[in-house]
C-alpha cells in the first residue's frame, strides 16, 4: 500500500493498515458512505503530520460547534481548504471518540456545502432588487481569476478555461454551452488516471464535482448543462469493474460523441426537416434573438428553395440579433430588424413566429431568453401561431411559473448606456434606491405556444411531461 | 384679408417658433414637453390676437387658422399646437355667441343636440364687430393659459387618490406629467416603482434618477422585461402624446406591449394626460416611420382610468371632452 510519490516506512505501512481496519469499522456504523475525495496530484504530507493536524482540527471544530448550533456552515466557511486527505483512511481511529465529529462530518456530507468546498465563492456585485435578491449578481468587468483562487490542482485547466469562456460571456447559447462543456469533459477524462485503490466508476464522478460547482460559480448552468451531466454521469457510474483504464475512457469518450452526435447534431436535422414544412412561400418570419437552432432551420428552409422573408427582433442590452440577422443576411435572406419595443408595430405583417428554448419545463412552460414571453404575448393578441423548436436533451423536470423564483441575474452595468451625449445611470451606485435588473431568462405560460418541434416530432406544450417520462424510462 | 402685421418682432417671434418646432421633433425626440409646447403655442396666439389688426371676429379666425396650419406643417407629430389653436378657434366662437347675447346654458343644450344633428348653427359668418371682442377674447385666452400652467399641478394633487403604500407602480420612458404625480404622492406614501427603459432613447434612464433622487425605490428594467415582471406589479401609469377622440392612445413605442401585458395580468392601466392632449381623429394615426416607430397606437379597450386636470375619466368620457372642447368646424384647420 503506497500513498503516491512517497516511499513509506515500515512503521507507517503498520499505521496505515490499523486505521484502514478502523475505517471498515466505521463505515459499517454509520448508513452513509463517506465519498472519497482524493485528489492525485497533490503530495501527500507525512501520516504523522497528518495525525496531529487532524487532532488539532477536530478540537477546534469540536469547540465551534458547542459554540454555535448550526454544525455543517460555519466550519465550511471558515476553512475553505480543508484538505481532502482528512477525509481518506487515517481519519477512522477518531470516529468512535467523537461522535459530534461522526454527526458533522455526515451532515458536511449531506449538505450541499460538501461540494463547494476547496472553490471559494464568488462575491455577489451590486445592490440586488428586493424581489431578486435570493438570486446571484456578478459583475463581468472583474474578471474571475482575480474573484476566486483558483487552487489550480484540483480544477482542470480546461475547466478552468471554460468557466473563464462562461463568465466573460464568449461561449454564450444554451447548445453552444453544452457543446463546450462536453469537450472539456472528454478532455479531463482522456487526461484522468484512476488512484490505485480507487475504481474509476466511484472516482471519476467524485472528480467531477468540484469542477461542476466551480462552473456553477463562473455561471450558473442550464437545464442542457445540467441534462448533459447527468447523463455522463449516469455513463461513468455503469462502467462494469473489469475494464482496464483505457477501455473505460474509451468508451466514455465514445458515449460523449454519441451524445453530441445524436442528441444535438441529428436532432437538429429532424427538426428542420418538420419545420421545413411549416414554412410556406410567402411567408413572412419572426425570430426573436439569436438561437442556433432556429438560425439553422431558416437557412436550411432557403437552401431548400422557401422563398420566404425574416424579420429579426432584437433587445437590448445583448443585442444578439444582430448575430442572427448577420448569419441569415450571409445566406441571402431579405431581412428585417426592430427592436422588441416596435413588435406590435410589425406584427400585423408577420405570419409565423419561431421561437428558441433554453428549456421546456415539465408543467409545460419554455423558459427562454427574456422578451421570448413579450413577444408571444403580442404575437397571441394579433393570432399569429407560435411555433417553439426545442431538442428533447433540453426538457427538465423542474416546474416553474413566472419568471422570479430561478433566474440568472446578469452585469447590471450592461444597462448603462451614452445617450445624446449623455450617460444618465454613470453613478447608480451611489445612488441609495436605484436599482438595475438585467433578467436573462422569462418563462412562457403555455397557452401562448402553439406548437412545440422536437426531435420526436411536433407535440403540444402540455406533452412535455409525456416525453420526460418516456425518456426517464430509460434514463436519457 | 388680414392686415399687415404691425410690428415685425411679432414675425420674427412666429419664425422662432416655426424652427424651433421643426428642430424639435426631428431625429432626437421631443426636446420638451407637450405642456410646455402648448403654452408657448398659446402665448403666441394671444399675441397675435393682440398685434394684428382685425376688424371681425371672422379675421381673427382667419388668421389663426393660417398660422395654425403653418405651425402644424413644422412639426406634424406634436399635435398640442394644432389642439391650442383649435381651443383659441373655440374661445373665440364662444366670446363672439356670448357678445351677440345667447345664453351660455342654451349653448350647453345645443352641444348635445349639435352631436345628434348635423350642421347646427350654419348662418353664423362671425361679420359683426363688437367692441369688447377683442378684449374677451384675451382674457378668454389667460384663462387658458392659467388652466396649462396648473395642469401638472391638478393631476398631481390626485395622486393621493390612486396610490396606496407598499404599491409596485410600472411605468415606461419619460413623462414630466406622471414623474410630478408619482413625487406628490411619494411625499405621504411610500412605495416601488419599475421604469422601462424604453429603448432606443432609453429617457427611462433618466426618469428613474429623477425619481430615485426624491426617495422612490425605483428600479429599471429593459423593455424585453415587461411582461416577466408584470406580474408583480399593482398598477401601471403612464403618461402619453395623445389622447384620440376614441378613448385610445398615441404613446411612446412600447407601450402597447406593455398595455398588453396589463391587460394579460388584470392590471390597471392608468393614464396621466392634461385634456389639451385631445387630439380629433377617426382613424389611426400612420407611424412615423418604418423600422424605427416612435409611436404606438393603443387601443381604448386596454385603458383603464384617465386622469387629467379636470378629474378622472374612463375611455368612454372622451367624446365628450372633446366635443366641449373643439367646435366640429374647427376640426380641419
Amino acid at each position: 500500500m503506497q500513498i503516491e510519490g512517497k516511499e513509506l516506512t515500515k512503521e507507517e505501512k503498520q499505521r496505515l493498515r490499523k486505521e484502514k481496519k478502523q475505517q471498515k469499522k466505521g463505515k459499517e456504523k454509520k448508513d452513509a458512505s463517506l465519498p472519497q475525495v482524493s485528489v492525485a496530484e497533490t503530495a501527500a504530507p507525512a501520516s504523522q503530520l497528518k495525525a496531529e493536524r487532524r487532532a488539532r482540527q477536530e478540537a477546534e471544530r469540536t469547540s465551534k460547534q458547542s459554540k454555535k448550533g448550526d454544525t455543517g456552515q460555519p466550519a465550511t466557511t471558515s476553512k475553505p481548504k480543508i484538505p481532502p486527505n482528512e477525509l481518506q483512511p487515517g481519519t477512522q481511529n477518531t470516529w468512535s471518540d467523537h461522535p459530534h465529529h461522526m454527526l458533522y462530518l455526515i451532515k458536511q456530507w449531506l449538505s450541499p456545502e460538501i461540494f463547494f468546498f476547496q472553490i471559494p465563492r464568488r462575491l455577489d456585485y451590486g445592490y440586488k432588487v428586493s424581489l431578486f435578491s435570493h438570486l446571484l449578481q456578478y459583475s463581468r468587468k472583474a474578471p474571475l481569476t482575480q474573484q476566486l483562487s483558483i487552487p489550480s490542482a484540483v480544477i482542470h485547466p480546461a475547466i478552468v478555461r471554460l468557466g473563464l469562456q462562461y463568465s466573460q460571456g464568449i461561449v454564450a447559447g444554451s447548445n453552444a454551452r453544452s457543446i463546450a462543456l462536453l469537450h472539456a469533459f472528454k478532455q479531463v477524462i482522456s487526461d484522468y488516471t484512476t488512484p490505485s485503490n480507487e475504481e474509476l466508476s466511484r472516482d471519476l464522478v467524485n472528480k467531477l464535482k468540484p469542477y461542476i460547482s466551480f462552473l456553477n460559480q463562473c455561471r450558473p448552468l442550464s437545464a442542457s448543462m445540467g441534462n448533459a451531466i447527468k447523463y455522463i454521469k449516469k455513463e461513468i457510474s455503469n462502467i462494469p469493474s473489469q475494464f482496464k483504464e483505457d477501455d473505460a475512457k474509451k468508451k466514455l469518450l465514445n458515449c460523449i460523441e454519441c451524445f453530441i452526435e445524436e442528441k444535438i447534431v441529428l436532432a437538429a436535422k429532424a427538426i428542420a426537416k418538420s419545420s421545413i414544412e411549416k414554412i410556406n412561400d410567402g411567408d413572412v418570419i419572426l425570430v426573436y434573438g439569436c438561437s442556433s437552432l432556429v438560425n439553422h432551420i431558416l437557412c436550411e428552409a432557403f437552401e431548400k428553395g422557401r422563398k420566404f422573408r425574416v424579420i429579426v427582433v432584437d433587445s437590448r442590452p445583448r443585442l444578439e440579433g444582430r448575430e442572427a440577422l448577420r448569419r441569415l443576411v450571409q445566406k441571402g435572406i431579405s431581412c428585417t430588424y426592430v427592436l422588441i419595443s416596435a413588435v406590435s408595430y410589425i406584427l400585423p405583417e408577420v405570419s409565423k413566429v419561431f421561437l428558441g428554448a433554453h428549456a421546456l419545463l415539465a408543467n409545460g412552460y419554455v423558459m427562454s431568453r427574456v422578451g421570448t414571453s413579450q413577444i408571444a404575448l403580442v404575437a397571441k393578441a394579433f393570432n399569429v401561431p407560435v411555433l417553439v423548436c426545442c431538442e428533447t436533451y433540453k426538457f427538465c423536470e423542474r416546474v416553474q411559473t413566472d419568471s422570479f423564483v430561478s433566474n440568472e441575474l446578469d452585469d447590471p452595468d450592461d444597462l448603462i448606456v451614452t445617450r445624446k451625449g449623455e450617460t444618465q445611470l454613470k453613478d447608480w451606485q451611489q445612488v441609495p434606491r436605484l436599482g438595475l435588473l438585467n433578467l436573462v431568462y422569462d418563462v412562457t405560460p403555455p397557452d401562448f405556444v402553439d406548437l412545440v418541434i422536437t426531435d420526436l416530432g411536433m407535440i403540444p406544450c402540455t406533452s412535455v411531461p409525456v416525453v420526460l417520462r418516456v425518456k426517464n424510462v430509460d434514463l436519457l | 384679408m388680414p392686415g399687415p402685421y404691425r410690428e415685425t418682432d411679432l414675425t420674427e417671434k412666429v419664425e422662432a417658433f416655426l424652427s424651433d418646432l421643426k428642430r424639435g421633433g426631428s431625429g432626437t425626440g421631443p426636446l420638451r414637453g407637450s405642456a410646455e409646447t402648448a403654452r408657448e403655442t398659446t402665448a403666441l396666439l394671444r399675441r397675435i390676437t393682440a398685434q394684428v389688426r382685425w376688424s371681425s371676429a371672422g379675421d381673427l379666425m382667419e388668421v389663426i387658422r393660417k398660422e395654425g396650419r403653418r405651425m402644424s406643417a413644422a412639426q406634424p407629430s406634436e399635435t398640442t399646437v394644432g389642439n391650442m389653436i383649435r381651443r383659441v378657434l373655440k374661445i373665440i366662437r364662444e366670446e363672439y355667441a356670448r357678445s351677440r347675447g345667447s345664453s351660455e346654458e342654451a349653448d350647453q343644450q345645443e352641444s348635445l343636440h349639435k352631436l345628434l344633428t348635423s350642421g347646427g348653427l350654419s348662418e353664423e359668418n362671425f361679420r359683426q364687430y363688437f367692441t369688447a371682442l377683442k378684449a374677451n377674447v384675451i382674457e378668454a385666452i389667460n384663462e387658458l393659459l392659467t388652466e396649462l400652467e396648473g395642469t401638472t399641478d391638478n393631476i398631481a394633487m390626485q395622486a393621493l387618490e390612486h396610490i396606496h403604500s407598499n404599491e409596485v407602480i410600472m411605468t415606461i420612458g419619460r413623462s414630466r406629467t406622471v414623474e410630478a404625480f408619482l413625487k406628490d404622492a411619494a411625499r405621504k406614501r411610500k412605495f416601488h416603482v419599475i421604469v422601462a427603459e424604453c429603448a432606443p432613447f432609453c429617457q427611462g434612464h433618466e426618469m428613474a434618477t429623477s425619481l430615485s433622487k426624491d426617495g422612490i425605490e425605483t428600479t429599471v428594467i429593459t423593455d424585453a422585461a415587461i411582461f416577466a415582471v408584470m406580474s408583480r406589479v399593482n398598477k401601471v401609469i403612464i403618461g402619453t402624446q395623445t389622447v384620440l377622440a376614441n378613448g385610445g392612445l398615441r404613446a411612446v413605442n412600447g407601450t402597447h406591449t406593455l398595455a398588453l401585458a396589463a391587460k394579460h395580468h388584470s392590471t390597471p392601466l392608468i393614464v396621466c394626460a392634461p385634456i389639451n392632449f385631445l387630439f380629433i381623429s377617426g382613424e389611426i394615426l400612420s407611424k412615423v416611420n418604418v423600422h424605427c416607430p416612435v409611436f404606438d397606437y393603443v387601443p381604448p379597450e386596454l385603458i383603464t382610468l384617465f386622469i387629467s386636470n379636470i378629474g378622472g375619466h374612463a375611455p368612454s368620457y372622451i367624446y365628450r371632452l372633446m366635443s366641449e372642447l373643439y367646435h366640429p368646424e374647427d376640426h380641419e384647420l
